[in-house]
């Protein structure tokens, strides 16, 4: 269990990193390290060369913008998880982060790398396709920006090419008064990979009809999955019967099936997790407008 | 590459290939061998230390990214030789231990857990040191031995009632241990 040599350089900017990435196309990225060195423990991964972007300020951070959360790259896992900003702003991506590794990994982690890694089962690739958030690239020329959907093209893939570094993910803000959100999660034990996860956000006018909702599966496929659920928009969480949309959205779903869960047991968990996590963003949100008719704040 | 690495607060420097972790650094440079070498993938605990207070797999990071940190080992916990600190001596009271090999890892997690929060639920505590693999006791006695040094320092922490009563002016002794 121990790596094959390499280099190490620390560059001083973001632009040097790119360079140094662009210039040599076995050499890779280390941020928190978290899924890189058991890969190079194992010898899965033989880079020439660890480029170490933890330190460059320029990536680090959780800025709020009028309509977005914006994360930089290396902003560890666990300063989300603490952040009052994300929590209201953002309550989704604080609902999935303790299901993110565990606390250990958390300290370490960062949003980058768990985005960039794109490990189907990922809470935090969940939470950016579900919103619809979008990844910025610093490449050697310059910078770009691509949406979530786009990004993650399968099982660790992902559209970045060499020389490319994320720099940041932008996951829109709600505006409505009345958001909600729900989190479920199936793994085989505490921490582990989850067979399925489920993301929902909903957003409910005065009268609790429903006025956006999105759902996001993770664990299924070969990446997370945003689900249809607009059959639900204009309807009160009474009325609409979020069982039969989300079944009719998820049973043509395309599963995988490994040693720990078959396929048809994926689809099967991923209808209900998902129902759930509607349901908890119904209530969640109905208990919003609750709170806020008191006067008190959200 | 040359190292310089805040080590139980002394600076300690050490020549190391980029591929040697912070673990095996600890092990063998300093010869620190508190931090066990487990799983060597993360996966385990074993090998936790603290890392400005944060408990951090030592055979996740290298050496060479460590520095920077204040670096705490389970042998940087004893305020004296001879000695153990709360936490430890809980593990002892409680017997919260059997072949010792997850120890180091357990009572740093616990340490850093009670840093942040002197009253932990139960829920707390085995969140805390889910990352943690014990093949001996069955959890039940670390998470005893968490709860006891809690109240161990919550008690060690407060105010006794009696000196407040007796002298309204400055406690006689600050600190917190």
């Amino acid at each position: 269990m121990k790596p094959a040599p390499f280099e190490y350089v620390r560059p001083d900017s973001l632009a040097e990193a790119c360079g140094l990435l662009a210039g040599d196309e076995d050499a890779r990225i280390i941020a928190g390290g978290q899924t890189l060195i058991p890969m190079l423990a194992m010898r899965l991964a033989r880079p020439t060369r660890l480029v170490d972007i933890l330190r460059l300020a320029e990536l680090r951070g959780i800025r709020r913008e009028a309509d977005a959360i914006v994360i930089g790259a290396v902003t560890r896992q666990v300063e989300v998880e603490r952040s009052d900003t994300v929590h209201r702003a953002l309550p989704l991506l604080t609902k999935a982060l303790p299901w993110v590794g565990h606390p250990p990994t958390r300290n370490r982690g960062t949003v980058g790398g768990s985005i960039a890694n794109a490990d189907p089962s990922a809470e935090i690739p969940l939470v950016a396709v579900t919103l619809g958030a979008e990844i910025e690239i610093q490449n050697p020329s310059g910078r770009t920006t691509m949406p979530a959907d786009e990004f993650f093209i399968g099982p660790m893939l992902t559209s970045v090419m060499p020389g490319d570094c994320v720099r940041a993910v932008r996951f829109p803000v709600w505006s409505q008064p009345r958001v909600g959100t729900g989190f479920h999660e199936v793994s085989a034990r505490q921490s582990d990979f989850a067979f399925v996860a489920a993301a929902a956000q909903v957003a409910l006018d005065e009268e609790g009809r429903c006025l956006d909702a999105a759902l996001g599966l993770g664990g299924v496929g070969d990446r997370a999955l945003r689900i249809d659920v607009s059959p639900l928009i204009g309807k009160a969480g009474a009325q609409a019967s979020i069982p039969d949309i989300v079944r009719a959205a998820t049973e043509d779903l395309e599963a995988s099936s490994d040693l720990h869960a078959t396929a048809s047991y994926r689809r099967r968990v991923a209808a209900v997790l998902g129902t759930r996590a509607l349901e908890d963003a119904f209530a969640d949100a109905r208990a919003r407008g609750a709170r806020s008719a008191d006067g008190a704040v959200q | 590459m040359k190292v310089s690495l805040n080590i139980n607060g002394r600076q300690r420097q050490a020549d190391v290939e980029p591929r040697k972790t912070l673990l095996d650094t600890l092990r063998e440079d300093f010869l620190l061998v508190g931090s066990h070498a487990g799983c060597e993938h993360g996966i385990c605990g074993a090998c936790t230390v603290l890392l400005d207070g944060e408990p951090s797999r030592a055979c996740l990071m290298f050496a060479v990214q460590a520095d920077g940190y204040e670096i705490t080992t389970i042998e940087g916990l004893a305020p004296a030789p001879g000695e153990l600190s709360v936490v430890q001596d809980a593990f002892c009271e409680t017997h919260g231990l059997q072949c010792g090999y997850c120890t180091p890892g357990m009572i740093l997690t616990a340490q850093a857990l009670l840093d942040r929060n002197d009253a932990p639920s139960r829920e707390d505590i085995v969140e805390a040191i889910s990352g943690n693999i014990c093949r001996c006791t069955g959890y039940g006695q670390i998470v005893e031995a968490v709860e006891f040094a809690a109240d161990r320092l919550r008690k060690a922490n407060a105010p006794r009632e009696d000196v407040l009563q007796a002298a309204p002016a400055d406690p006689p002794h600050g600190g917190r241990k």
